[in-house]
């Protein structure tokens, strides 16, 4: 049984599946930053599976996924330092108490 | 056949390992299982012959963004008990169960037209004929660079002692 596209992106959508629903269940911020993380992952995966199978010679999917890396990475380290900061003002991390601009 | 093999055992490792990011109950290990599901997503990216964004996604999400992640967690150290879950358990695994049988769904049905060439193999002369040429992606890599700036200076800000 040869591989194709539709394995790569079943896969994608099982990984994305995976992390939606622990970004939407944890307590813990960090983990819920994880989750977002293995998200990300899964849309590159199907972004370089579009780019091998559907356009093997542009790299287009390729250079969308490096973007991709480039606002994950930012996004985590804003959101670490966001951690952080909570962290140092109510010595919690818990989802569910930090509630402080909820309307 | 032996690309098959790879990207089952891939597959198979990088699912366990997503699971274990939700499933296990101490933070660190969890961590350590989403750091072993970014190296197997770099695997698949070696069978999709993405032989630089694999090189890239050791780096950054092995090298750089796990160990963030565990900084954050030896930090926070004291005040987390496990990773518990919220109340809204089924409704969201209902919504995820539900959303990946439309992506199924939707991707199985889908008739893709498959080119018929083989993929560029070394890809990093390309890729940095696409993103650095004027024709190319230029102003992107500009606009990525400010971006990554600014949330440098961000990130200092937030997290600085007062």
């Amino acid at each position: 049984m040869t591989i194709g596209l539709e394995h790569y992106l079943v896969l994608s959508a099982v990984l994305f599946s995976i992390g939606l629903y622990g970004a939407l269940t944890k307590r813990n911020a960090v983990i819920i930053l994880m989750c977002i993380e293995l998200m990300l992952n899964a849309v590159n995966i199907s972004l370089v599976a579009f780019s091998s199978y559907i356009v093997p010679l542009l790299l287009t999917g390729q250079v969308f996924a490096i973007f991709v890396m480039v606002v994950a990475a930012a996004e985590v380290a804003v959101g670490l330092a966001i951690i952080l900061a909570i962290y140092r003002g109510l010595t919690d991390i818990d989802a569910n108490n930090i509630n402080l601009m909820k309307w | 056949m032996g690309l098959a093999a790879a990207f089952w055992i891939m597959a198979v490792v990088a699912v366990v390992a997503a699971l274990g990011v939700i499933f296990l109950r101490n933070v660190f290990r969890a961590a350590l299982s989403l750091v072993l599901c970014f190296i197997t997503v770099a695997g698949l990216y070696i069978t999709l012959s993405a032989d630089f964004l694999a090189a890239v996604q050791i780096l950054v999400y092995v090298g750089a963004i796990s160990v963030l992640i565990i900084l954050a967690i030896m930090m926070t150290r004291e005040v987390q008990q496990g990773s518990p879950s919220n109340k809204m358990k089924l409704p969201v695994f209902i919504v995820a169960v539900v959303l990946l049988g439309i992506m199924i769904y939707t991707v199985t049905k889908t008739s893709w037209q498959i080119a018929v060439e083989s993929p560029l193999t070394p890809t990093t002369a390309p890729l940095a004929a696409k993103l650095f040429s004027e024709s190319g992606f230029i102003l992107p890599v500009e606009i990525a660079a400010m971006l990554i700036l600014a949330a440098i200076i961000g990130a200092i800000v937030i997290a600085r002692e007062k």
